[in-house]
């Protein structure tokens, strides 16, 4: 089981805690979706199961050899082409030279992009940065990927189009994901699993299966959506003053 | 409650398909039904089902059609790649402002407010280069300092650049030394001639130490500031993808503050140049060679303007040269590889 995160709790010097009893499991090859509303301490949680952070109690179990990591922009290194950030993760993985050449232009025709490799991040839409970006995430070659929200900047068909191409890609490389979002629908199109989690202290609250009917049928997919809408809703209103 | 709060959410997260998700043209745009059936999609037959496709379902059809999708949308968001000529007036308007100048200098010189002597013309000046050129000492004098300048800067460059990234990298370091650094960029390097005739006599060394001390604390300062402008993101990234801290100061620092680490070398190479000629005209005599800053020093002795405008006219120039053949494609280069260069008058 790559992630087990069991009473996890997270807090910044004195405030109130961002995270509080999270509890976890994701399995091998499984992708969840960790729905939760702005404040909810996604992003905390993320880095703190990417080891970026080290949790304030709780404990937690994650693979050996760290985890891949996608952001929200697709902070892509400006002064190299597409092809070579993606040598530069394989180079830090400790890749040798001449396997690097061929590794990168494999991720890139992974991503359908064989031959914008020798463009600059600058000359790249938003869509295909971000593909530039998973690609670089592959290339770490870590079981365990997390995605920050990666498709939030972008146009809608554009997102629609990367939600069809993350799933064929989960589906070719056996990727554990974890992916943060704050999208219902979103959620609903990728996860096998969407987590809840609340805001201010973020715990997860509700789970929901995602199954290969709500791949296909548009009324159960949003029926779902529906559902969980209305729970994250709630979930924002206990807020309200 | 939640029931009714459910219907109440439906619109906005119901299945049918919203505007952006819903597109008749991508594969349905051969079957018959008219677009304006979008609402009947929920409750449609199965048959007319698989064709509708919200962003909540898989909306390609397979890989083959993902790839013709996603290839399609790449060339309408790409830019199209343009052509770079040769602009003219890159050329030709420095040109135009070096004549008006000229002309302007020339107009004033023939009022006959001052004596030729002291405000010699252009014709006046451009004689002196000829004599001196005849000489062989303009030739001399330009190679000389020309040299000089190049070694001290580029030896300034290698001790600054460790210097700075370690000072840029190790806070302990940096907060200790940064002050320093910093004044020792305020401090005139004119300033050390003194202690440096004192130190090394009447010797090349004079001058390099006098180069050094004004070149090296204004790389370092601008390598440091370059450093300080880099996004946290590109650190984290790297930390991510598992750097290690040579790594990260080699393979992300350094590439990442190069706009700023330019800044920096350009206002070295600046600093050298001027630290270089003040060092020629104090110290002349000894072991030092015959500079541009000696010529000045000469013109000024014998008090012959043509010599002294002719000298600053070729100090001004070897620096204009200096910023147009090296530094200026060099950095234009490297913006535009970033894509920093749109929009910019450069």
């Amino acid at each position: 089981m790559p992630v087990v995160l069991e009473h996890l709790g997270k807090r910044f010097g004195d405030g109130a805690p961002v995270l509080d009893d999270v509890n976890a499991n994701i399995e091998r090859g499984e992708f969840v979706a960790l729905l939760g509303a702005s404040g909810c301490g996604k992003s905390t949680l993320l880095n703190i199961i990417a080891g970026l952070e080290a949790p304030s109690s709780g404990a937690l179990e994650v693979p050996s050899d760290g985890a891949a990591f996608m952001f929200q922009d697709a902070a892509l290194f400006p002064w190299l082409t597409a092809r070579e950030n993606i040598e530069l993760a394989l180079k830090l993985r400790g890749v040798g030279k001449a396997e690097r050449r061929a590794k990168a232009q494999e991720l890139l025709e992974l991503v359908h992009l064989g031959s914008a490799g020798d463009k600059r991040p600058h000359e790249l839409s938003g869509g295909m940065r971000q593909r530039v970006s998973l690609a670089r995430s592959l290339a770490q070659d870590r079981q365990l990927l997390l995605m920050d929200e990666p498709f939030a900047a972008l146009d809608a068909i554009t997102r629609d189009l990367l939600h069809d191409e993350l799933e064929r890609i989960w589906k070719e490389t056996g990727r554990t994901i974890v992916f943060v979002t704050h999208n219902v629908r979103e959620a609903v199109r990728l996860g096998q699993r969407v987590l809840l989690l609340s805001s201010r202290p973020g715990r997860v609250v509700q789970e929901w299966a995602v199954t290969e009917e709500h791949r296909t049928d548009a009324g159960l997919a949003g029926q779902l959506t529906g559902v969980i809408t209305a729970r994250l809703r709630e979930e924002i209103r206990r807020h309200a003053k | 409650m939640p029931s009714k709060f459910l219907s109440g959410s439906a619109p906005d997260a119901a299945p049918a398909p919203s505007p952006d998700g819903f597109r008749p043209s991508d594969e349905a745009s051969g079957s018959d039904r008219p677009d304006a059936t979008p609402w009947a999609a929920s409750g449609a037959a199965p048959a007319a089902r698989e064709h509708v496709h919200a962003a909540l379902t898989r909306t390609s059809t397979g890989h083959e059609d993902l790839r013709e999708l996603e290839s399609g949308l790449d060339s309408l968001q790409s830019d199209a790649d343009r052509k770079h000529r040769i602009d003219w007036s890159r050329l030709l308007l420095p040109l135009a402002a070096l004549v008006v100048l000229v002309l302007v200098w020339q107009f004033y010189v023939s009022l006959g407010v001052k004596r030729r002597d002291l405000v010699p013309g252009p014709l006046d000046v451009l004689g002196q280069l000829g004599i001196l050129w005849g000489d062989g000492k303009l030739q001399e004098s330009v190679w000389t300092s020309l040299q000089r300048g190049v070694v001290g800067f580029l030896i300034s460059v290698a001790i600054a650049t460790p210097v700075g990234l370690l000072l840029a990298q190790v806070a302990p370091l940096r907060r200790a030394f940064g002050p320093l650094i910093s004044g020792l960029q305020v401090l005139p390097s004119v300033a050390w001639v003194p202690a440096a005739i004192i130190w090394f006599g009447l010797t090349d060394a004079t001058v390099y130490f006098v180069v050094f001390m004004g070149a090296i604390p204004s790389i370092i300062n601008g390598l440091i500031s370059g450093v300080d402008q880099i996004p946290p993101q590109y650190r984290r990234v790297g930390t991510v993808l598992g750097a290690s801290r040579l790594q990260m100061a080699l393979q992300v620092v350094l590439p990442a503050a190069l706009p700023g680490y330019l800044g920096g070398l350009k206002q070295g190479w600046a600093f050298s140049w001027r630290s270089l000629m003040a060092a020629e005209i104090i110290a002349v005599g000894g072991t030092i060679g015959f500079g541009l800053g000696s010529l000045l020093d000469q013109g000024r002795t014998l008090s012959d303007m043509a010599v002294v405008m002719a000298a600053i006219l070729l100090i001004l120039a070897v620096g204009i040269l200096i910023e147009l053949l090296v530094f200026g494609p060099i950095e234009k280069r490297l913006l535009r590889s970033r894509g920093l260069l749109a929009g910019s008058t450069r």
